[in-house]
């Protein structure tokens, strides 16, 4: 008897990356951590997609486009994330997060 | 573009002159705002005479009227999915408001010669101020007057921010916010009535044909009541009042008192008497109390004051009382009364604003126990100052006294909706505000030019030829009312014959609409 | 129509008010800038006009309605000036009756001498040329006044003329006295006019409902108004008023604005303080003019004062009790111009009562008052001038520091004293014939009380008259001053002599044919023979002055000392001024006003700061949830997402 994963193993699967993504974005320090984290939701979010796609849309690959273009676009943001990065740290000497709060009211 | 609109694009073409001379030219400024202001009040002698040949005075017509009738009226749809349109006109109230205003910006103007910082955007702001007043006094479409109103109250801010004395932030602050609060109240005001008719329209005259039902009318009338009453230094809503004028740079106190806090008394009366008149029967008599309130307490709070702005500010408070108390009487005599109180409430604090700042520019004070016997060495600005203070107390003869008498006698008359006695008894509370006013008045006057000439102000000079032009144009307007008031009268009259006609209106007789 | 329609005076009557305006306009705006000579002239020009032209209207119009005919009130000339509704309108115009044209004669006559007087007292002053631009104003409000049809022109130059004796007692602006003195007279005057105000709303008011009574608004003729005084004193609104309870009230309020004018107990206290305004002033003002217009007012509406009764008799104890109470006061003053104030007042206490004892049927009092109003008009200008001679002469107001000045100043002695002769009801003095018909009145129609004080009275007023005769006249001189007293000037001496000439004979004319009210012209001479006992009073008054005051001053001396705590007392006018001071500053200023400015500072205000710093607090609270931590937010937003999704769960399923 072997395993066949089915569609909810798939989805624990997500929800357990998009929690990991989760719990690093609330509890990361360092930015570049959280630009981790948040590349683990975007992942996770994209699998949806492909899941959905193979147990619900067959023939179409609609699903297939969207996970593509949460990569690119994840690409496109880590670079704009990192470039934020550098500026703050040239500007305050870290990346921890907790330290870069302007918005405190 | 009709004759109406230029009353407002006037004032507006003058600030974007004055915006667009060059830096550095402060008399050129003056130059053209004063040119402006000129050119506004030939305008508005021009559109009075144009008005008296249209608009019809007498007739049974105009008696029974129960709609208002416009005239120079100019109307083009705007967002007409939204029921908004471009609706200005006259009618006689109007027109007195903007005579009004027309004379006050021009003296204000004149009252000005003297700022020196950024005199550019001082006149500017001073001028779009004015044109949203105007716009307020001709628009008949809900949408646009709010519009207008909103032009109108929010230059003060940085008016009295920027060149204020004293505590001007704060008293800048604390006047904003309670003047957008009130605009909050006019909004929702404004949003029920075009809610309520089922119209969708802001069209004021169309809205007017639709009789409210009374639970409706019961709520929106306080509603709209207070939120222009707050303008109108409705008591206890009056506090920005005192504060506002006393840091207010002179020309800015002078429209401000004249001319804005009309707008007060002028929505109160447009909107609240004349599209709600169950409302207004209603709730008669319980602002009849608050606003024999204003009058007694504005009074007696003037006696204390020790600062000539704040006497002032606190005579304004009791003098506006009566506007909105003449209101409030619900009959022909009293609401005449209010209208006039209206205007030659504007014509006096204007006089008595612009006359402070120029004592005040020369004593460099404005505590009347530190001045004293100036009328030795101001001999004009005294004379003026007895005037204003005597047309203040309503001396016959000056405009208070027609606007104040009107108000007791309607008072008196009273009507069907509210008790006889109670109204009475409350209007001969009112009356003791002219023995109020008396004292201060005289008390203050004889601390400011009577008595002995202190040494420091031996030579200080007598009005130049600008301030003499801004106050005798003040002064005669006065005497011009007080005097041969029948001109006036008759110019109002015909505007209030349909609000009052309205109150007596049972449900079925609505029909005719 | 009328039996004047061809006469100038009566169809120019207008002119009569209107000139010392034009005038006043004039002399203030163009000539008074320019030379104050001219100022003096035309000023004084204009008024004398306004007299002639008085003068000549009097004597049409009782040729054509002669002595004992009916004298019909004509309306010369009106206009609308303001409308409140239809027949409620004010038709400000001239009426001419025997009443008007009564107070016209006296007020531009005695105006013309002391504008002529002030020509001479004024010059060299500062403000000449102001002076008699106010004087012109004060001579227009009171005509105004005084030509009134309606009750509420009435009013309007009722306050006109309370304005232009604020100016005229505040001339010396810069002197402290004079300030507090002019705001004290208006704001005195100003408290009675707030009853008056009522009292004309309530009888306006009432009489313009009444209408619909009387008929619909349209069978009345358009012009009727109901402040016209021809339909307040019609009887139809009397009796109206009457049934609604409302007649006594409004009366009696408008008494009360009366008793302010006229300076009655308790409004009197502005009067001997407005002293301080130049002394022809205080003649103009506060002896012939001003202070009668509260006599005016209450014989103009005699009928619903007589329909009410209740008014009438108020008014009547109210000036008899003024009457006694100035006169005791005058008895003690040291400052001339103060005793002749208290005389006054005295003296219009008579006036009153008299009104007060008449009625609709026994009309004596009312043309005995107004007779006495006339004839205490010449003699009174003519004390006031007199002692605005002394004064000019001897720059004091206090009578200790004069003495002995009939040998400098002959005229003014002569004059002073027909002056005084006249106020102590001497025959054939015009006082005596007044007095004696005041006195009549009030034992004609039994008010005994009033009798007794008027008899009294005229005793009072003969002594301190008298006091002040001789201590200013007679004996040595006091002071430097004396010494170098000469008499004055032309312009002031001729208007003293044609005073003193009419106060002599002013007395012989039958006033009651020319001025009485309702059927009966008021004569009623019969029965006990009043002037004796009168005369009697005024002569022992003067016998008690001549024993006191004449030769040596120890006996006044004496007689203060003996008196006492009741001399201090009435020194001190009653300190009915300190108990007015107290009320005001101590309990109106510190318990009203002062609370309502804290109030409304605290309170009220504290309110609009109290919202602005809640809201302010509020945003500093709420603030704290802004952490500036990016992390904090996503947090709120998980838990956010959270809580929605198990909020659908159980709602869904």
């Amino acid at each position: 008897m072997s395993f066949s994963p089915e569609l909810h193993h798939w989805l624990i699967l997500s929800t357990i990356l998009f929690s990991i993504g989760i719990y690093g974005v609330l509890t990361r320090r360092n930015a570049v951590g959280v630009l981790m984290s948040v590349e683990l939701l975007l992942n996770s979010a994209a699998m949806n997609f492909l899941i959905f796609n193979h147990y619900a849309s067959k023939p179409f690959i609609d699903g297939a486009i969207m996970a593509l273009f949460i990569i690119a676009v994840a690409a496109a943001e880590a670079v704009i994330a990192m470039a934020l990065f550098v500026a703050i740290f040239r500007s305050r000497k870290t990346v921890d997060v907790t330290q870069i709060n302007t918005l405190k009211g | 573009m009709g004759l109406v609109s230029w009353l407002f694009v006037l004032p507006f073409a003058t600030a974007i002159a004055v915006i667009l001379t060059p830096a550095g030219m402060p008399k050129m400024v003056k130059k053209i705002a004063l040119a402006g202001t000129s050119l506004h009040l030939a305008l508005t002698a021009f559109v009075t005479y144009k008005f008296v040949q249209v608009a019809a005075f007498s007739g049974d017509a105009v008696k029974d009227a129960l709609i208002t009738h416009l005239y120079l009226v100019e109307k083009v749809p705007w967002f007409e999915s939204l029921g908004i349109q471009y609706f200005v006109g006259l009618d006689g109230i109007s027109m007195f408001m903007v005579i009004l205003t027309s004379i006050v910006i021009f003296t204000g103007v004149l009252a000005s010669w003297t700022v020196t910082e950024r005199p550019k955007e001082f006149f500017a702001l001073l001028l779009i101020l004015v044109s949203g007043v105007f716009g307020v006094f001709v628009s008949f479409d809900l949408f646009l007057f709010f519009l207008f109103y909103e032009v109108a109250v929010l230059p003060m801010y940085l008016l009295i921010g920027i060149w204020g004395t004293g505590p001007k932030e704060y008293s800048a602050m604390k006047l904003t916010m309670m003047l957008m609060a009130s605009s909050a109240l006019i909004l929702v005001g404004f949003l029920a009535l075009y809610q309520g008719s089922g119209k969708e329209t802001f069209d004021l005259i169309e809205i007017s044909k639709v009789h409210f039902p009374i639970v409706f009318q019961n709520w929106v009338f306080p509603v709209i009541f207070i939120g222009f009453g707050v303008i109108g230094a409705l008591y206890p809503f009056h506090t920005w009042s005192p504060d506002g004028h006393s840091s207010a740079p002179t020309a800015v106190s002078m429209l401000h008192a004249g001319v804005l806090m009309k707008l007060g008394g002028y929505g109160a009366l447009r909107i609240g008497l004349y599209l709600l008149p169950e409302g207004a029967q209603n709730w008669a008599l319980f602002f009849m109390g608050l606003t024999t309130i204003n009058i007694i307490y504005g009074a007696f709070a003037a006696i204390k004051q020790k600062d000539l702005k704040f006497f002032t500010a606190y005579s304004s408070v009791s003098h506006c009382g009566f506007v909105l108390f003449g209101i409030v009487t619900l009959n022909m005599i009293g609401v005449k009364g209010a209208v006039i109180q209206m205007f030659s409430h504007g014509i006096m604090t204007a006089l008595f604003f612009g006359l402070i700042g120029m004592v005040y520019g020369r004593t460099k004070t404005r505590i009347v126990t530190d001045m004293g016997g100036l009328a030795k060495v101001m001999p004009w600005l005294a004379v003026c100052f007895y005037i204003a203070g005597l047309a203040s107390l309503g001396l016959p003869g000056l405009a208070g006294f027609i606007a104040e008498s009107h108000i007791f006698l309607g008072g008196f008359v009273g009507n069907q909706w509210a008790d006889a006695t109670t109204m009475r008894i409350l209007t001969v509370i009112a009356t003791m505000s002219i023995v109020v006013t008396a004292v201060y008045v005289l008390r203050g006057l004889a601390n400011v030019f009577q008595g002995p000439l202190k040494e420091q102000f031996k030579t200080l000079t007598d009005a130049t030829l600008t301030e003499k032009i801004s106050t005798g144009i003040l002064v005669v307007t006065l005497a011009i009312v007080g005097m041969a008031p029948w001109y006036f009268i008759d110019l109002i009259e015909a505007a209030v014959y349909p609000m009052i006609n309205r109150l007596g209106l049972t449900a079925s007789n609505w029909m005719v609409f | 129509m009328n039996e004047l329609a061809n006469s100038f005076a009566f169809n120019n009557a207008w002119l009569i008010p209107a000139l010392p305006f034009f005038s006043f306009l004039v002399v203030g705006l163009f000539i008074r800038p320019v030379s104050d000579k001219l100022a003096g002239i035309v000023a004084t020009l204009s008024v004398a006009t306004a007299a002639f032209l008085s003068i000549w209207l009097a004597f049409d119009y009782f040729s054509a309605f002669p002595a004992g005919a009916e004298h019909p009130g004509l309306i010369s000339w009106s206009f609308e000036w303001l409308r409140y509704e239809e027949h409620l309108a004010v038709n400000v115009g001239v009426l001419v009756d025997s009443l008007s044209i009564l107070l016209m004669v006296v007020v531009t006559f005695v105006s013309s001498l002391v504008h002529l007087y002030s020509i001479g007292y004024m010059k060299g002053e500062d403000g000449y040329g102001r002076y008699f631009t106010y004087l012109n104003l004060f001579t227009f409000s009171m005509l105004g006044l005084v030509v009134a049809p309606n009750i509420l022109q009435t009013y309007v130059f009722w306050e006109l003329v309370g304005v232009s004796s604020f100016l005229l007692i505040g001339f010396y602006y810069t002197k402290p006295s004079a300030v507090s003195a002019s705001k004290k007279a208006f704001i005195v005057t100003r408290f009675a006019d707030l009853f008056f105000l009522i009292g004309v709303l309530l009888i306006a008011v009432v009489g313009y409902n009444a209408m619909s009574m009387f008929g619909a608004p349209g069978s009345l003729p358009d012009n009727v108004s109901a402040f016209d005084f021809s339909y307040l004193t019609s009887s139809g609104v009397s009796i109206m008023m009457n049934n609604l309870g409302l007649l006594t009230p409004a009366m009696i309020l408008i008494f009360i604005g009366a008793a302010g004018k006229s300076a009655l107990f308790p409004l009197h206290i502005w009067l001997p303080d407005a002293m301080e305004g130049p002394t022809p002033v205080s003649a103009l003002i506060h002896a012939a003019t001003m202070v009668v217009a509260g006599v005016y007012l209450v014989a103009r509406l005699f009928m619903p004062f007589a329909a009410s009764g209740t008014a009438l008799l108020v008014a009547g104890y109210v000036g008899a009790f003024t009457c006694l109470f100035a006169a005791v006061i005058a008895c003690t003053q040291d400052d001339i111009k103060r005793v002749l104030a208290y005389s006054t007042l005295s003296q219009i206490g008579y006036m009153i009562f008299a009104l007060g004892v008449a009625s609709a049927t026994e009309t004596l009092g009312y043309t005995a008052s107004l007779f006495h109003l006339f004839t205490h008009a010449f003699f009174k200008a003519l004390l006031f001038l007199g002692a605005g001679a002394v004064i000019h002469a001897v720059h004091t107001n206090n009578i200790w520091n004069m003495g002995g000045l009939a040998k400098k100043m002959p005229i003014t002695n002569i004059t002073f004293l027909i002056a005084t002769l006249a106020i102590s009801g001497v025959w054939p003095f015009a006082g005596f014939f007044s007095k004696d018909e005041i006195i009549a009145s009030a034992f004609g129609t039994h008010h005994y009380v009033i009798f007794a004080v008027g008899l009294l009275v005229a005793g009072i007023t003969a002594f301190y008259m008298f006091r002040i005769y001789i201590v200013t006249f007679l004996g040595k001189a006091r002071s430097e001053a004396v010494n170098k007293a000469h008499e004055a000037p032309m312009t002031m001496t001729i208007p003293l002599i044609i005073l003193a000439a009419l106060s002599a004979v002013a007395g012989f004319v039958h006033f009651g044919d020319f001025v009485s009210v309702g059927a009966e012209s008021g004569h009623a001479e019969g029965g006990f023979p009043i002037w004796i006992p009168a005369l009697l009073s005024g002569l022992s008054g003067i016998a008690i002055a001549w024993f006191i005051y004449a030769g040596n001053s120890e006996r006044s001396k004496a007689l203060t000392e003996r008196l006492g705590a009741i001399y201090r007392v009435i020194y001190a006018k009653f300190y009915i001024d300190e108990i007015y001071l107290f009320v005001t500053h101590k309990i109106i200023f510190r318990f009203i006003s002062a609370p309502i400015a804290w109030f409304d500072k605290r309170i009220v205000d504290g309110g609009v700061d109290l919202t602005g710093w809640m809201t302010r607090r509020g945003g500093a609270v709420f603030s704290r949830l802004q952490t500036g931590q990016a992390q904090t937010y996503t947090t709120w937003m998980v838990n956010g997402v959270i809580a929605v999704a198990v909020l659908i769960w159980i709602f869904v399923s």
